[in-house]
């Protein structure tokens, strides 16, 4: 009994495993992004292995140029550019995950909640969410950061927050389409307990539109992240961060030491462009290749 | 008179959306960090006496409900409060020096993020080759993701630093050059028939505003291409090329008809435009509401922030009022 | 015997996607006189749209005519520049389409999309107004219409805003491309009664294209029948209804409905063909009771069966 469980549980994984690797290398969009996005996370796990000096530490003299012994120079502490930049990516990585994670459970589960409730309750959600969503949502997070107080856990409840409505509405929409669904009614009129039905019925459907918008909000929330960091709303000196590596060097421009911000600048977009074009290949075959 | 009510119907619509932002915000920055005060000095090392004196000079020892509705009635008629760091200053008066700026830099941004963005979609949508056609698309996807401050930066780099062009930062080389009429210097400026000045103001405008229009023009690019596509191939085109119409007015008809989305997806991007006008602002000292509040978040001044945050909330409503009437005014179909 | 004002010389018509080539039209002919209404049934994909757009030289890509002539007048409209092509459209060959409501541009009032027509075809703007008038007038539209905006009219009178325009420039052909199908019952009728009226008033030609049957027998003068991008049978309305040859044209006759029997209407069995594969032989084989080895190998050719009656068969050599 137990071998066929196992071995059940080894088939499903290894079927999704092949399912995944045949959606990624099928799309080139895709292949490209999950790449770059692959090179950053392995880079922050094995950052004690890749960077040759402490994150932190001053290993050299200070606003150094790239050269073989600092790749990519030092900063104004003389602190190793490369270093922090490897290490940096950490912070990102970690704070945009947990902020989708929550802004996806959360919103999901309001967005089912209501859509499948309606009523009253439904139209005040809706009414929240709409507002919410129609407002700026880098101030809304600045604000919501600020309150909380600068560390990289409350930047993620922020940006969560922020991106709750990008969910809910998703899914709120999609459950109302299904809802009215010959079959749900009569599940429904079969006396099937809602919990059965939204969980067994509505949720599997409710999956693929969701990595629709997650894939669509990932490079929005890493812009998001970068932006609280760059305000210094996020991890605090000396901790590296490459926002606030970019605001730093920002003070270094008119001298010339572009190496301070050249590298986590570039970092940023170049990660925010890996999710982009995951989101592209997304779109691109969930409209069946046309576009 | 149709179109009057259907304005009025609209804006009286913006207040509840401004009322739960208001709320939120209240509640996220009045109720969330416990003792605002506190929070804003950074340290407990001060006299009860004191404290008290403090709070009852911001209003904060009143309970919060009443604190929620003078605020709200405070704000109405243009009263938001003073700065908890700076005793005495008006956060009403800071902003009305600051918000033109704002606004110049938006509208600059926009006019530019329509250029770009309505000219490549063309380029694409004209293009024969998929390559161009794909690349274009891919542009587009690409300019919406690029950190604003990494660019702007980089752009500071070649064109101030290395090229020597274009000032760094600012918004003119010397404050007393105009005396600010509409706060908007290139406007002032012109008004003031100073050409010289008109060219230093656009220049401290170029870079931001060229930033800032280069990011937002990302999904117009998407749209507009995809858009001409779809009206190109559409059964009206079809019909006014089976009635012998010549193919350039063909072409101005059916832009009309892209213009109708471009229209609703502005109202849409506004809220994107300013979460970018903070980030273009701050990296380009461009003294706007956006450096205003990332400077009052450095010192933590609550009651600055809170009103900044709504005054975004409003300037939000009301460029959606106006796409609102934009959009009535292009499509027939929309009944006021 | 009258004029022909439009001949069709083996035209071919090819779509060039990416899941393959598909034959839209192969190989049509046929003669059009002074004054009469041919009727082109089939059902969806059998060709008979992407014919009338080629009559205009306006295949929308990636189609693309490979072969023929469309001679209007002796000229070939496929051989002229786009400007003389332009020139034609509207003014000679005109066309009403199927959907009213997706033809007429909703952004621009109906008296405007309409005098622009004129004005591009070389009027006046000093007359064009009263041209508007009066042809709205001829389809039975009050003058003030021409002051709304498509979507304050209903389908019926959008359809005759479109069938005004094909006659304002008296055109030797209207292109009538399932001109009903959108339109409500009653209103279908209408419009029908106004083309045959126009045909009467005006001698204008009409190519009716239709999937309806019973409507080219009750309407047409003469009735062309398409399967496949191939003409089946082609022959006079009254030839037609006494002397049905072609086994697809009495699969699409018993599928009619009717009331004056109990018989059931007969559906025909099977699917249209895979154009980007067609069937080897006779193109209608497949789904024909009556195949036989001839049919599944060689394609038949017209013969003339009687007289102006010509049908696509072997069982008729």
């Amino acid at each position: 009994m137990l071998e066929l469980f196992k071995s059940n549980v080894a088939g499903k994984a290894s079927r999704a495993l092949l399912n995944a690797s045949r959606i990624i290398l099928g799309n080139k969009y895709i292949l490209a992004g999950f790449i770059i996005v692959l090179v950053f996370v392995l880079m922050a796990i094995l950052a004690d292995f890749i960077a040759p000096y402490s994150p932190i530490e001053i290993v050299g003299p200070v606003l150094q140029p790239p050269s073989q012994k600092y790749l990519m120079g030092t900063d104004n502490l003389g602190r190793d550019v490369f270093s922090r930049t490897i290490y940096g990516s950490r912070v990102v990585l970690l704070t945009t995950a947990i902020a989708i994670a929550l802004s996806g459970a959360i919103g999901t589960l309001l967005g089912l909640i209501s859509g499948y409730i309606g009523g009253a309750l439904d139209r005040v959600f809706s009414f929240i969410m709409d507002s919410i969503y129609a407002f700026p949502s880098l101030i809304l997070a600045i604000a919501l950061s600020v309150a909380l107080g600068p560390s990289p856990i409350n930047a993620a409840i922020a940006i969560a927050v922020v991106y709750i409505p990008t969910y809910f509405r998703m899914v709120r929409g999609q459950v109302l389409s299904i809802k009215n669904e010959p079959y749900i009614e009569i599940a429904r009129a079969l006396g099937i307990p809602s919990t059965r039905i939204v969980t067994r019925h509505i949720l599997p459907h409710v999956g693929r539109t969701l990595m629709v918008v997650f894939s669509m909000n990932s490079a929005d929330a890493i812009l998001t992240e970068a932006a609280l960091s760059f305000i210094g709303l996020t991890v605090q000196p000396p901790q590296p961060d490459w926002g606030f590596d970019l605001y730093k060097g920002r003070g270094f421009i008119l001298t010339g030491y572009w190496w301070m911000m050249v590298f986590p600048g570039f970092c940023i977009t170049l990660l925010a462009v890996g999710f982009a074009l995951i989101s592209e290949g997304v779109s691109t075959v969930i409209s069946g290749g046309k576009r | 008179m149709g179109l009057a009510r259907y304005i009025a119907i609209r804006a009286l619509a913006i207040i509840p959306t401004v009322l739960i932002l208001y709320t939120l915000v209240f509640i996220v920055l009045r109720v969330l960090p416990g003792n605002p005060v506190l929070a804003a000095i950074g340290t407990k090392n001060i006299p009860e006496e004191q404290l008290k004196e403090l709070m009852k000079e911001l209003g904060l020892d009143k309970p919060l409900y009443q604190q929620y509705f003078e605020y709200l009635y405070n704000f109405i008629r243009g009263d938001m409060g003073q700065s908890m760091i700076i005793r005495g200053r008006s956060i009403a008066g800071d902003i009305a020096d600051k918000l033109p700026a704002t606004i110049e830099l938006s509208v600059w941004s926009i006019i530019f993020s329509l250029l770009i963005g309505i000219g490549l979609g063309y380029l694409g949508a004209r293009a024969h080759s998929r390559v161009v056609k794909t690349a274009v698309r891919l542009t587009g996807s690409i300019l919406f993701v690029i950190f604003i401050p990494a660019l702007g930066l980089s752009l500071q780099l070649i064109f101030s630093k290395y090229l020597g062009l274009l000032p760094i930062g600012g918004r003119l080389s010397s404050v007393g050059l105009l005396k600010p009429i509409t706060g908007l210097y290139t406007i002032d400026a012109l008004i003031e028939l100073k050409p010289l000045v008109f060219i230093d103001a656009l220049q401290h405008l170029l870079l931001p505003a060229f930033t800032l229009g280069l990011v937002i023009s990302g999904p117009y690019i998407r749209l507009t291409m995809n858009n001409i596509e779809e009206v190109l191939e559409s059964k009206i085109i079809e019909a006014y090329r089976a009635r012998g119409v010549r193919e350039e007015k063909i072409f101005r008809h059916a832009f009309r008809h892209v213009l109708i989305p471009i229209t609703t997806y502005t109202g849409l991007q506004f809220s994107l435009l300013m979460g970018g006008a903070v980030l273009t602002e701050t990296t380009y000292n461009w003294p706007g509401i956006g450096t205003y509040l990332v400077d009052k978040v450095m010192y933590r001044d609550y009651t600055a922030i809170q009103a900044v945050v709504i005054i975004f909330a409003v300037i939000v409503g009301l460029t959606s009022l106006i796409v609102d009437i934009l959009y009535a005014l292009i499509d027939p179909r929309v009944r006021y | 015997m009258r004029v022909s004002v439009l001949e069709v010389k083996d035209l071919w018509v090819k779509y060039y996607t990416f899941s393959g080539i598909v034959s839209a039209v192969s190989g049509v002919s046929f003669n059009l006189r002074k004054g009469e209404m041919l009727a082109v049934v089939g059902e969806s994909g059998s060709g008979k749209s992407t014919l009338g757009l080629a009559l205009l030289n306006m295949v929308p890509k990636p189609g693309k005519i490979v072969k023929g002539e469309v001679l209007l007048g002796g000229v070939n409209v496929l051989k002229l520049t786009p400007e003389e092509i332009r020139k034609i459209r509207g003014s000679r060959l005109s066309m009403v389409f199927q959907d009213p409501f997706t033809t007429l541009d909703p952004l621009r009032k109906i008296v405007d999309q309409f005098e622009e027509f004129l004005l591009e075809h070389g009027f006046d703007k000093s007359k064009s107004r009263s041209i508007v008038k009066e042809y709205l007038e001829a389809v039975g539209l009050p003058e003030r219409i021409m002051y709304s905006y498509p979507h304050q009219l209903s389908g019926g009178q959008k359809q005759r805003v479109s069938i005004a325009m094909a006659i304002a420039l008296n055109p030797e052909v209207i292109i009538a491309d399932e001109p009903t199908t959108a339109l409500d019952v009653v209103v279908q009728k209408q419009i029908m009664d106004l083309i045959d009226y126009i045909k009467g008033k005006y001698g204008s030609s009409i190519i009716l294209i239709t999937h309806d049957l019973a409507l080219a027998l009750e309407r047409a003068d003469t009735v062309m029948v398409m399967y496949g991008g191939y003409i089946m049978e082609y022959a006079d309305k009254k030839e037609l209804l006494n002397n049905m040859k072609h086994p697809y044209t009495k699969a699409l006759f018993e599928a009619l409905p009717r009331i004056t029997t109990r018989i059931l209407p007969k559906s025909l069995p099977g699917y249209p063909p895979d154009l980007r594969s067609p069937p080897q032989g006779c193109i209608f084989h497949p789904r024909c009771e009556y195949a036989t080895e001839e049919c599944r190998l060689k394609r038949p050719v017209m013969i003339e069966v009687g007289k102006g009656h010509f049908v696509a068969c072997h069982l008729y050599r």
